[in-house]
């Protein structure tokens, strides 16, 4: 910190705010319940006793108004893509989405005429996590590397 | 979806100006459809008037696909039918091959089906529990359910390496025999679980709230209910004692004793104590069980290549949300040339429209949680 150094009472601390922002984002990502499939079950089981998603500031809403990051979880069909769209345009900038579950990521077994073939064709896909489905613990890796890439994110100082 | 009727919106503003009917949309993306199901509602006031859903948001074409691929090969695709109890899903498919070959089953298969099947009976309705419970307003309950689903699950895990989508039987009995550590395991959690069955019902069986939120809500008559074809729980909360367990057993069924627990009133708060009942009847099978668990093999002799003579069949299995069956249709190839999945959760889903008219919007949360559907298997 340089020449702010020892120049405050024990009080202060001093952070630039990009670091400051970040870590306010990343520490209360705050997830909208969008489940469609078998992901929706573990992801509810992420959210509950054992998993407990709360340690992360991980609290589940049931409204894209106030949510932060999108959770796709399960198989999205070309009927329920239009819906995932809406409902993603209505959550309030900045706005990630992780992908769980194969299906979310690519189809998964579904190669057909009903099943879009993953998420990122309608949205922006910031973590696609593998697995069918994954385990809750898979998920919180998922979090946890969205959690990173928040970190070296720049709000203020765009890097060149 | 609806035509408002222009000529009762005169009449009806003549009497009660400044009033008109009201249609709001719940769903695809709402917290308490349990998954995509969209319900649509035209309401007076706060009364339902009518209700329509619209269902297809998660259809994946499943029965397209069975057409495509081996016997052998469609299982995974049933744990994602009813992925609430993938067991139970496995059971009705491979139950119903078996069927078209006339295979004998050995014995130890059959009990470790029906252990295995009860476990899922119990992971599902402790997930329905959970999660109806916490669309009334409840949340410990949800808490307290996920703390046994995941021990259920733990079973799963060690006996078949997944927790959620197992893939548990295969055609002609298992892949391999359960470890011992699985029924130690499972004895343990025999032991345990009745009394937390006793820990939830203090939570909500002579809880006011609930009795408020659940007695007289979602009425349904015994013979509504048979007319509608409902099938498990929903038939029995209107006191109709059908189980397929019992009225054409399958697995280890014929000899193992339970009881068919009947509502009398067939409310929603019937149709909770059916099901709390049908945990412990389940948790009794599971003792049971595990204390007549015969030894020898766990698979007949299966073919290197599955070729069922050409016929059909249907054969289905009490699954935890009603009768889930599989019609079958062989050309004597690898491949089925039709197949047609019976799923509980889309007839039951046929119900809603019946308990939910005249009742308040507040209690259509209530009422689709406590018909427990579940999206896979009702849109296929």
């Amino acid at each position: 910190m340089g020449i702010v150094e020892g120049k405050f009472s024990d009080n202060f601390v001093t952070a630039r705010i990009d670091s400051l922002v970040a870590w306010a984002r990343k520490s209360a990502l705050w997830p909208m319940t969008f489940g469609l499939a078998c992901c929706a079950i573990e992801m509810m089981a992420s959210g509950a006793s054992r998993y407990d998603f709360d340690r992360f500031g991980v609290i589940f809403r049931a409204t894209p108004r106030q949510s932060d990051v999108m959770i796709v979880a399960g198989t999205v069909t070309h009927k329920m893509g239009q819906a995932l769209r809406r409902v993603y345009d209505q959550m309030p900038e900045p706005r990630w989405v992780i992908a769980m579950g194969n299906c979310a990521t690519c189809g998964g077994p579904y190669a057909n005429y009903a099943v879009m073939q993953g998420v990122d064709e309608v949205v922006p896909v910031d973590v696609y996590v593998p697995g069918c489905p994954p385990r809750p613990e898979s998920l919180m890796w998922g979090v946890m590397q969205l959690q990173k890439k928040i970190e070296q994110e720049r709000y203020i100082r765009r890097k060149a | 979806m609806f035509e408002v009727e222009s000529s009762t919106r005169i009449e009806r503003s003549s009497v009660m100006p400044g009033t008109e009917e009201l249609i709001i949309n719940m769903g695809p993306q709402h917290p308490s459809t349990h998954g995509v199901l969209r319900v649509i509602l035209r309401l007076d006031g706060e009364t339902v008037t009518d209700c329509d859903c619209d269902i297809g948001f998660l259809h994946r074409g499943t029965e397209k696909i069975g057409e495509n691929i081996t016997y052998t090969m469609f299982i995974p695709y049933t744990d994602r039918l009813d992925y609430i109890a993938a067991p139970s899903s496995n059971l009705a498919w491979v139950t119903a091959v078996e069927k078209l070959f006339g295979w004998e089953i050995p014995m130890r298969a059959h009990y470790i089906r029906s252990l295995v099947a009860e476990f899922s009976r119990i992971s599902s309705h402790l997930l329905w529990l959970a999660t109806h419970a916490l669309d009334i307003g409840a949340m410990t309950v949800f808490l307290w359910c996920f703390r046994e689903r995941e021990m259920v699950l733990d079973l799963f895990e060690t006996a078949f390496g997944a927790r959620l989508t197992v893939n548990a039987f295969r055609l002609g009995g298992l892949f391999q025999d359960v470890p011992q550590k699985f029924l130690d395991l499972s004895q343990e959690f025999a032991d345990l679980f009745p009394g937390r069955i006793g820990d939830y019902e203090t939570l909500l069986t002579d809880n006011r709230i609930w009795l408020q939120r659940t007695r007289g809500i979602g009425v349904i008559s015994a013979d509504d209910a048979i007319d509608l074809s409902l099938t498990g729980p929903v038939l029995r909360g209107s006191g109709v004692r059908w189980d397929i367990r019992r009225a054409e057993p399958y697995a280890a069924y014929p000899y193992l004793d339970f009881v068919v627990p009947v509502g009398e009133n067939g409310d929603v708060y019937d149709r909770y104590l059916v099901r709390i009942e049908e945990m412990r009847q389940s948790t009794r099978i599971i003792q049971q069980c595990l204390a007549q668990l015969p030894k020898g093999p766990v698979s007949c002799k299966v073919p290197r290549t599955i070729k069922p003579p050409a016929g059909e069949v249907y054969h289905s299995i009490e699954n935890p949300k009603g009768e889930f069956g599989f019609y079958l249709v062989s050309d004597g190839s690898e491949t089925p040339y039709r197949v047609r999945i019976r799923p509980p959760s889309f007839v039951n889903l046929g119900g809603l429209k019946k308990l939910v008219l005249g009742g308040l919007v507040a209690d259509v949360v209530a009422i689709i949680g406590s018909i427990d559907i579940v999206l896979g298997e009702c849109d296929r």
